[in-house]
């Protein structure tokens, strides 16, 4: 060892006062924990704007702008033989009540003695939405003694006025638009006044199906939940006993040979690859090469089961190493065979850590959109499926496939039914904590 | 008969010979089950096993053999000439399945009777109008040959699904029967079964390799099919993509790769500094109480869908960069960009790269700390010249993972990059990846014959080999790593 002090001369006069390098270390030291914060609170605040951006952007969705009519069911055009057969009734199209619910709105504007300046018939029949008719329609079909009758409906309003309502749609842009004119903006303001036209909780956005791209009001993911749904089932029901199945070969049976390594350097590798690799595996196989449906839930749910399969038998197989050997020798001690010893203790043991597994596996199926997308789960379907053959969307499907359109109410609904799919997905990862946090053992 | 019919008559021979099973074992014991070798309910088991099992395999292979061995068929009967030009066989079969599916439900919505359908010809004039009558829309006209194939691959059909409810039936009698006949008071039928539930178990196993020799398989296969059509040379070293849809297109993988590569390189760029000093702080500075609350909701955001990563590209950041820094900076105009979706991918690859690291950090043996602070080091300085050059490997490793993980991202990019394929520098210009090009050429209706289509199933073997590699290549590395302390 040299003298330091050979090297640095007049290094310190006292230990309480730092010199310029220990200064400078200090200094480096705070700059260091400095970094670190900053790039803790970059990973905070990206998940606080992100959720943020999804909440603002689609909260709004859940309330739609409703108009409240009195609805006179005008005999003459409904049903003109009088004997209200519903089968003649059908007859009349949605265009014939179109008319109908176009005069009570201009009705309602005359009694409450609403002017603005240049009011045309179309600007009036443009405020109320195109699916208005269809659902004085099948209210009427459904129960014909409502004809010559006035009844009070409540029926959706444009698009672009509910848009005006929750200020996407401004004055200003209305001059620019063509669906909108200042004047339908004006009216609308006198209905709000009036209390004619309102805000209020819309169903039809949960349960109702998807609507064409000109009238985003009436669009809904009711058929775009059912199909994620019967997904998830097939998913469940191949994913957990096949997945539970091969966990416990490979960790209770399989020899320590090139065979099993090949499996488990397999699964380990299925995980990695990209979910979009997957589609094009459901695409060739199960499409082209079997000839099952496009669009249908079974092709989605074979394709997620494969996927999260690796997901599903790595924690199953952690599960079970979990479980110490005492328990597996104490039963063979007193008889058992291997097989019991597994299934009436080891697994029993490790049910908790594989459902909380399955739950995370599953949870990760339901966002996936990628493979779906190839699968042809981007069809525009109008039917609730009845079975797992039938064609169906699926919710993070619905939400690509809304952001693909033109108008910008699409957008809220797409933030709308991501919120709701984020429900799903925070309540599954709820379920997994709860489950780990009760039944988890410790040895 | 439907096949969940089927299903559930295998399901319900099953059941039965389960109690079928246990009777008769207790039978067979005269009332005295300490007679029998196993406990009545092995036997039960051994039954319901011989009975279900063997037939719902049978089941399974007849359905993925049956559509085969029709194709085949029909083919057969099509000539030359039936094949329109520039169209294939497969066109053709798919009409020839879709005539017969018209003309089953001709017949079953009573618009024509089985003499009528043997009776007619493809001359039939309104076949064509009686077709569309029950939903089945043809593009052209019905051809003989077709006509024939078709009703010939009805006759099949319908000969076939008999022929397959009997088989699979028949199939689970003779093994109800076949297992009720073994047992006796010797019989060792909990050997039996747990034997046959353990080869029910390597099957089980066996599913993970057949996943990934369908995907090698269904790759490589359409991707020759490919590459008979369109030269490789062009398709490795074009350096335009340039699809039209009437041929002579310009399919050369170099822009793809270009921006899938720009990127992933701008999101690891901006996840790898973040995850890694996170991860740093979280495990080497952080009070408890910090840790417990921070670590948990960065590991949120691995569990946010891609789809709302997406979303959010689309929604707010790619409008946000669009309008405080492309435009001011006169770089761009639009608000999709490498950028925008690397940006919001390297937010999805922060906690992938923080939690990794953090393994990695935490594997570091305390006894290179204690050894760095004794010599009066801070700790930061034991965290850069200590903790980091021991964890570099497991970090490399992580951060190789992170890369194949950004390279294989579909919705962030398809909702964020763009669709143009250009090979630029311009961070705040539109460009396109692999996986976004896979999903535009096979959503909407494509036909499985042009280059266009198939280019798709090149770029996912592109896709595949590539992420693999780099898989393989990261596991190993932080293997090596792990070993090394173990």
């Amino acid at each position: 060892m040299t003298d330091a002090s050979a090297i640095r001369p007049g290094i310190r006069a006292s230990l309480m006062t730092p010199d310029t390098r220990t200064r400078r270390r200090n200094a480096a030291e705070a700059r260091f924990r400095l970094y670190g914060r900053i790039a803790i609170a970059i990973g905070l605040a990206a998940l606080v704007v992100l959720m943020g951006s999804v909440l603002a952007n689609g909260l709004g969705s859940f309330r739609q702008s409703f108009l409240t009519l009195e609805v006179h069911l005008d005999e003459k055009v409904l049903d003109k033989s009088g004997a209200r057969d519903p089968e003649a009734m059908k007859k009349v199209t949605t265009i014939g009540y179109g008319k109908i619910v176009d005069a009570a709105l201009k009705a309602t504007i005359a009694a409450e003695g609403i002017v603005v300046e240049g009011l045309t018939d179309k600007d009036v029949s443009d405020m109320i939405s195109k699916e208005a008719a269809a659902l004085v329609r099948n209210r009427v079909l459904a129960d014909p003694a409502l004809v010559g009758q006035t009844v009070a409906f409540k029926v959706l309003a444009n698009g672009r006025i509910d848009g005006y309502l929750k200020g996407r749609v401004t004055m200003d842009s209305a001059e620019r638009d063509s669906n909108v004119s200042p004047r339908q903006l004006e009216l609308a303001d006198a209905l709000v006044a009036r209390g004619i036209l309102a805000k209020s909780f819309n169903a039809g956005f949960i349960t109702g199906p998807d609507a064409s791209e000109l009238r985003p009001e009436a669009a809904g993911m009711g058929i775009a939940i059912l199909g994620s749904a019967y997904m998830m089932l097939v998913v469940l029901f191949l994913s957990l006993p096949i997945g539970v199945a091969a966990s416990i070969y490979l960790e209770e049976f399989a020899p320590k040979n090139r065979f099993t390594d090949l499996i488990e350097v397999n699964i380990s590798n299925l995980a990695a690859v990209p979910s979009i690799v997957f589609g094009i595996l459901g695409l060739a196989i199960f499409i082209n090469f079997a000839h099952l449906p496009q669009s249908a839930p079974v092709v989605g749910g074979l394709v997620l089961t494969l996927m999260t399969l690796p997901t599903v038998i790595i924690s199953t197989r952690a599960a079970l190493r979990a479980v110490p050997p005492s328990i597996r020798d104490a039963a063979l001690g007193i008889g058992a065979s291997k097989m019991q010893a597994i299934f009436h203790h080891v697994l029993p043991l490790a049910a908790p850590g594989i459902l909380t597994g399955m739950i995370i596996g599953l949870a990760q199926a339901l966002g996936e959109t990628a493979p779906l997308l190839l699968i042809g789960m981007v069809a525009f379907v109008r039917d609730y499926p009845g079975g797992l053959f039938d064609p169906a969307t699926a919710l993070p499907v619905q939400v690509y496939n809304w952001t693909q359109r033109a108008d910008p109410a699409f957008v809220e609904r797409a933030s709308g039914a991501i919120i709701v799919l984020m429900v799903f997905l925070l309540a599954m990862n709820m379920a997994a904590i709860v489950l780990r946090r009760r039944f988890e053992r410790r040895w | 008969m439907t096949v969940s019919v089927l299903l559930f008559i295998i399901l319900a021979i099953g059941a039965a010979g389960y109690a079928l099973g246990v009777r008769r074992a207790r039978a067979a014991a005269g009332g005295d089950t300490r007679k029998l070798h196993s406990l009545t309910g092995y036997h039960g088991q051994s039954v319901l096993l011989f009975s279900a099992v063997p037939a719902l395999v049978l089941l399974g292979l007849w359905l993925v053999l049956q559509p085969l061995y029709l194709d085949h068929r029909a083919g057969a009967m099509i000539a030359v000439a039936d094949i329109p030009e520039g169209g294939s066989l497969d066109l053709v079969l798919a009409d020839v399945r879709r005539v017969a599916e018209g003309l089953d439900l001709l017949v079953a919505s009573g618009g024509m009777t089985e003499d009528d359908l043997a009776a007619t010809g493809a001359a039939d004039s309104d076949l064509k109008a009686r077709l569309g009558g029950v939903g089945v829309a043809l593009a052209g006209e019905v051809g003989e040959g077709v006509f024939e194939a078709a009703r010939d691959y009805r006759h099949a059909t319908h000969g076939l699904s008999l022929a397959m409810a009997a088989a699979t039936i028949a199939a689970a009698l003779a093994g109800l029967v076949f297992a009720l006949r073994r047992i006796g008071t010797d019989y060792r039928a909990r050997n039996v079964s747990e034997g046959f539930v353990l080869l029910l178990f390597i099957a089980s196993s066996l599913v993970a390799v057949l996943t990934t020799v369908g995907i090698v398989a269904s790759l490589l296969i359409e991707s020759i099919h490919f590459f008979r059509l369109y030269p490789a040379r062009d398709f490795l070293f074009s350096l335009t993509w340039n699809p039209q849809f009437r041929g002579g297109s310009d399919l050369g993988i170099w822009p793809l790769l270009w921006g899938t590569l720009y990127v992933s390189f701008v999101a690891l760029l901006f996840a790898v500094p973040v995850g890694l000093l996170s991860a740093i702080y979280l495990s080497e500075y952080a009070s408890r109480r910090l840790r417990a609350l921070a670590k948990p909701a960065i590991e949120v955001l691995a569990g946010i869908p891609t789809i709302v990563y997406g979303l959010f590209a689309l929604v707010t950041v790619g409008p946000f960069l669009r309008d405080w820094f492309a435009q001011p900076l006169g770089l761009g105009s639009g608000s999709s960009s490498v950028m925008t979706a690397g940006l919001v991918m390297g937010i999805m690859l922060i906690p992938f790269v923080s939690s990794l690291s953090d393994d990695i950090i935490n594997a570091v043996p305390q006894s290179l700390r204690d050894g760095s602070y004794g010599l009066g080091a801070t700790q930061s300085e034991t965290v850069r010249q200590v903790i980091l050059p021991a964890a570099l490997p497991g970090i490399v490793g992580a951060v190789l993972l992170a890369a194949s993980r950004a390279i294989g991202e579909t919705m962030i990019v398809v909702m964020g990059a763009g669709a143009a394929a250009k090979l630029d520098l311009n961070p705040f210009e539109a460009m396109t990846t692999i996986t976004v090009k896979i999903v535009s050429q096979l959503t909407g209706d494509t036909e499985f014959a042009s280059p266009e289509t198939l280019v798709a199933f090149a770029l996912g073997m592109a896709l595949f080999v590539f992420t693999l590699g780099l898989n393989i290549v990261a596991l190993y590395v932080v293997r090596k790593y792990r070993e090394q302390y173990e």
